[in-house]
Order: structure tokens, then C-alpha cells, then sequence
């Protein structure tokens, strides 16, 4: 297994290591030490399936990024989504057939456990095109720096999600009347690979819980969950931070509480109620934190690549997506003067509820010269995206500020 | 001679404006404490062993407060070298330019903290688009 990453001598092949290092982005020091027949975990699990030119954060948890020209699809391949793990893939052997999801908790009238079989026969199928963004997406814009993994702009996809509506389940399950939220709970392994640590457990209430978009997810694009999203079950929630989306699902809680589980705490996915100074430390109670919940507007331009070379008197289509957590997008403006002047882009509706939006737009510049095109969406509140970032908050999330790419029309 | 280093003082002034800006404002809180620990009184210049030649080759003709407002890369503060060299009959530094460059780099460097809210485009990859 492995052979071509490896010599006779089962050391690991120079190119091998030169593919490592550029996913790595370092040297692999001490490569010589590696022990005999030693698979690397980059070619073994995490960007199994995955681009070449995907951005890998860390592979240990796996935190893997897609850069913005990768995300041109209107529906993300699963080769271009992003990868976001708290705790280490779950290490057993996995038999779908015997997979059950359990619904539990202070809130439900009965305790149900059902099999993906069940869900399937019992319940109606929905398909939704559902944007899933990191809480985090865009934190290494914050100074001071924030700790946490520090994503650009490419912490996010919109694909295709199939499964059962939760509130299907639930409704099928009985909720008592003081139901106010919801937690998952799945079968990934704490980094310190103590079975009795829970990596991460988050939810939402009980109202988002129920919407129709919702899903108990079995397929991604079509085709079975990949093991790296989740196989064989997990929760998908649109519009949110995609933490509560949780993989390798096996239970649900209904909680007659804010669901008090893993990263549910201190600042995790949670700002400060009240702005505070960028590197302001603050206590992390609940009085001072509030929990994100629908993300704020965002676009990004995935056509073309930043550093595009332009004839003089060429014009340039650009495009891209955007999109606005609970709400839709109702304009997205381009710009080629950082801000001075912005032209209307044409923008799609989406397939669906908490689905992204194409926008398109016809570009001409005035000169030769070097040039920052910019984007910007507004949502139906009429709230903009910001070209500054955002305001600073301890875990450096939520930063939507503007993207932009760099033109030179020669 | 003075009206010689008044005309230098603003062409440096100058220089230094069209160069990019940096808000004091935007300057790390930490950065500042470090350096006011270890620095000299006088000019507000950083204390190392290299100080000393530092002040005497870059002090005499302008004030330590360029230095100071400004977090340049190795090879940007050389080209200041090179500029004031060409335009104000700043001397060939000879061995000591090794030393001087040594020590901004060492403590006037950019540093992530320094940024304005949006930086510049750094890294692009340029490739001709054909469109």
C-alpha cells in the first residue's frame, strides 16, 4: 500500500517529500528519521479526494481551506470543500447499516433511536444547496492576532445536502412544550484521544432547529457523505456557523436549556455583547459573550485568480458568489477605485433558502495600471459588507470585510 | 549649512510621506512597552550593541524620530540608504552599512500588528489572463 510514495527501502521517496513539503508549506525536517514504511497523514486521510492547491491549516486536527478562484462552482465539489475539525476523525471501522441516530433529551416526550434505513423509509427526502462557513472564516484579518486557525477567505462551500428534515424527526419523536434547544453529539475522537472527552457538541434553538432547511444528512452532491464531511450522518444547518452542522452525528438532544455542550462556552462561536477594543481582554461569561448565530453578508470573487494580466482596452468578467446567513442578498456592487465609485453587479436569486448567489459582472478600465477589484454585497436589511475589517472581538470571528483581487491591465 | 539641513530634513520629511503611512494609533501597545524598556533617552532610538554606530551614522543629519515612525523591511530601508546617498550626500557607510541595516531590521521591521485595517495586496502571483 503506499509503494509509490515509497522507495524499496520503504523510505519515503523524494518526490514524495517535496509534495509533502508544499502541502505542509515548510521543509519536512528530520524527514530521514521518519520510520520505515511511515505514511504521512497528509497522503493517507485528510486530503484524500481533495485539490492539489487546497490550503492546509493543520493536520492534526485536519483544518484544510480552499483558496477563492477553487470555489467557482455554483455547487462546491467535494474537492474544493473546506475541512474544519475540532477533535480526529473517528477511527473505526464505520458500517452505515448499523448506524443509529438517537433523539433524546429533557425536551422529547419519548427517547427514539432509529437506523439511517429507518430515516430513509419513514421520512420524506429533501435536497438543499446550503452554505456551510467557518465561524472563523477570514480571522487572520483581525490585529491584534487572534488564536484559532487562521483561515483567509476560504473557510466556506455551498454544496448539495440530502437527507430528512430534523423537525420531521422531532415531530415524530414528540417535543414537550418547554423545548428550547438543540445539541448534537457525534462520534469523532478528542485530540488527547481520551474516549471520555467530547470534542464538540453545539446546537442551535429549537426555532432554526425546526426550519425546514434543517437536514439529517446521509449524501453530499449526490453520492454518500466522505468520511472527512461526516460519513455516515450528520446535521446540516444553513446560514450558521458551520460548527453546528456536527459530523459522525449519532445523537440529538432536546434540551429545555441553551445546550451547555462542547464549545458551547467561554468565547467559543461567540462576540462580545459589547463592542470592545481591538485586543480588549474580557471575561468569558455569558453576560459578556453572546453566541453567533446567523453569519453576516459575504462575497467572494472566484473569477478570475487574483494577479490576472489584462490587454489594455480588454474588459474583464468577473464573478463570484455571495451570500447572507438567515437572509438573502439583494445587491452586490463591484469596484476598481478602492470604494470611490461602485457598479451594480448582476445577481442570480438562489436555487434555495440559505443557498449562495451568482453574481456576474462586465469590467472595463479606464488605463493601463495596476489595479484592486473589489466586491460587495448587501443583504435585504440593507446591511453591507465593510471594506475595513470588522470589528476585532477575542476569537476573531465573523470578519466579512470585502474581498478583493489584484488586476494589472497592461 | 543650516539652511542645507532644513532642505534635508523635508526632503526627508518628504520621502517619508510618500512612502506608506503608518498610523501611531496602529502601532502594537507591546512593541512600545518592550522598546521603552531598553531605549536611549535622547533620541528614543532601541539599545543594543550596535546603537552607538547607529546614532553617529544616521543622527547627524536628521532627527531619530524618521527612524522611529517607520517599520520597513530590510531592503526598503536600504533603498532610503541608497536615496539619501544619491540626494542629500549621505557618505558610503562602508562596513558599518552591514551593521546599520542589521539593526533596523532588528527593531524597526514591519510587523503584522503594524497594519492598517486593510493591508496591501501581498504575495499576487501574476499570470497573464486570456480572455
Amino acid at each position: 500500500m503506499n509503494s509509490h510514495i515509497h522507495n524499496r527501502r520503504g523510505f519515503l521517496k523524494k518526490s514524495a517529500l517535496t509534495t509533502l513539503a508544499g502541502m505542509v508549506g515548510t521543509e519536512i525536517v528530520f524527514a530521514k528519521n521518519m520510520p520505515p514504511h511511515h505514511v504521512p497523514l497528509a497522503f493517507d486521510e485528510g486530503l484524500a479526494g481533495k485539490h492539489p492547491d487546497m490550503v492546509v491549516l493543520s493536520d492534526k486536527p485536519w483544518n484544510v481551506e480552499t483558496p477563492p478562484h477553487l470555489l467557482d462552482d455554483a455547487i462546491t465539489p467535494v474537492e474544493r470543500m473546506f475541512i474544519r475539525n475540532n477533535g480526529l476523525v473517528p477511527e473505526e471501522k464505520i458500517d452505515p447499516s448499523a448506524w443509529t441516530l438517537t433523539i433524546k433529551g429533557e425536551s422529547v416526550k419519548q427517547t427514539k433511536t432509529y437506523k439511517i434505513s429507518d430515516l430513509k423509509a419513514k421520512f420524506k427526502t429533501y435536497t438543499y444547496q446550503l452554505v456551510l462557513e467557518c465561524g472563523g472564516n477570514g480571522r487572520s484579518g483581525y490585529v491584534p492576532q487572534t488564536s484559532g486557525n487562521q483561515w483567509d477567505q476560504g473557510a466556506v462551500s455551498c454544496a448539495e445536502w440530502t437527507g430528512v428534515r430534523l423537525k420531521d424527526i422531532l415531530n415524530d419523536v414528540g417535543l414537550k412544550d418547554d423545548a428550547v434547544y438543540i445539541g448534537y453529539y457525534g462520534k469523532d475522537l478528542h485530540p488527547s484521544r481520551d474516549p471520555s472527552k467530547v470534542v464538540i457538541s453545539r446546537g442551535v434553538p429549537i426555532k432554526k432547529a425546526l426550519e425546514e432547511e434543517t437536514l439529517i444528512a446521509w449524501a453530499l452532491n449526490g453520492k454518500d457523505l466522505p468520511l472527512m464531511h461526516g460519513f455516515p450522518l450528520r446535521l446540516v444547518v444553513g446560514g450558521w456557523p458551520a460548527s453546528v452542522s456536527g459530523k459522525w452525528l449519532h445523537t440529538i438532544a432536546v434540551r429545555n436549556k441553551e445546550h451547555d455542550g462542547a464549545k458551547m462556552d467561554g468565547h467559543s462561536y461567540r462576540v462580545p455583547r459589547q463592542t470592545v477594543m481591538p485586543g480588549e481582554k474580557l471575561a468569558e461569561t455569558p453576560e459578556n459573550f453572546r453566541i453567533i448565530e446567523s453569519m453576516p453578508v459575504k462575497s467572494l470573487i472566484t473569477f478570475p485568480k487574483t494577479g490576472a494580466m489584462l490587454d489594455a482596452g480588454k474588459s474583464l468578467a468577473l464573478r463570484g458568489h455571495a451570500w447572507a446567513g438567515d437572509v438573502a442578498v439583494k445587491e452586490v456592487m463591484t469596484s476598481i477605485d478602492y470604494g470611490a465609485t461602485w457598479q451594480k453587479a448582476t445577481l442570480n436569486a438562489a436555487k434555495n433558502r440559505l443557498a449562495w448567489q451568482q453574481w456576474s459582472a462586465q469590467l472595463s478600465f479606464p488605463q493601463k495600471g495596476y489595479y484592486e477589484v473589489w466586491a460587495r454585497a448587501i443583504d435585504t436589511n440593507g446591511v453591507s459588507q465593510p471594506m475595513v475589517i470588522p470589528a476585532w472581538n477575542p476569537g476573531g470571528y465573523l470578519n466579512n470585510a470585502c474581498h478583493r483581487i489584484a488586476v494589472k491591465v497592461v | 549649512m543650516k539652511t542645507n539641513i532644513v532642505f534635508f530634513c523635508a526632503a526627508v520629511v518628504a520621502f517619508c510621506f510618500a512612502a506608506i503611512r503608518r498610523e501611531p494609533s496602529a502601532h502594537p501597545s507591546a512593541t512600545l512597552t518592550a522598546v521603552a524598556d531598553s531605549v536611549d533617552k535622547e533620541t528614543g532610538l532601541a539599545l543594543d550593541p550596535n546603537f552607538m554606530i547607529v546614532k553617529a551614522q544616521c543622527t547627524s543629519c536628521h532627527s531619530p524620530k524618521l527612524i522611529l515612525q517607520h517599520r520597513f523591511t530590510r531592503d526598503e530601508w536600504l533603498s532610503k540608504i541608497r536615496w539619501m546617498q544619491r540626494n542629500h550626500k549621505l557618505w558610503d557607510l562602508g562596513e558599518s552599512e552591514k551593521t546599520v541595516l542589521d539593526y533596523l531590521a532588528k527593531h524597526y521591521a514591519p510587523s503584522q500588528s503594524a497594519y492598517s485595517r486593510r493591508e496591501a495586496l501581498r504575495n499576487v502571483k501574476w499570470y497573464k489572463l486570456e480572455n
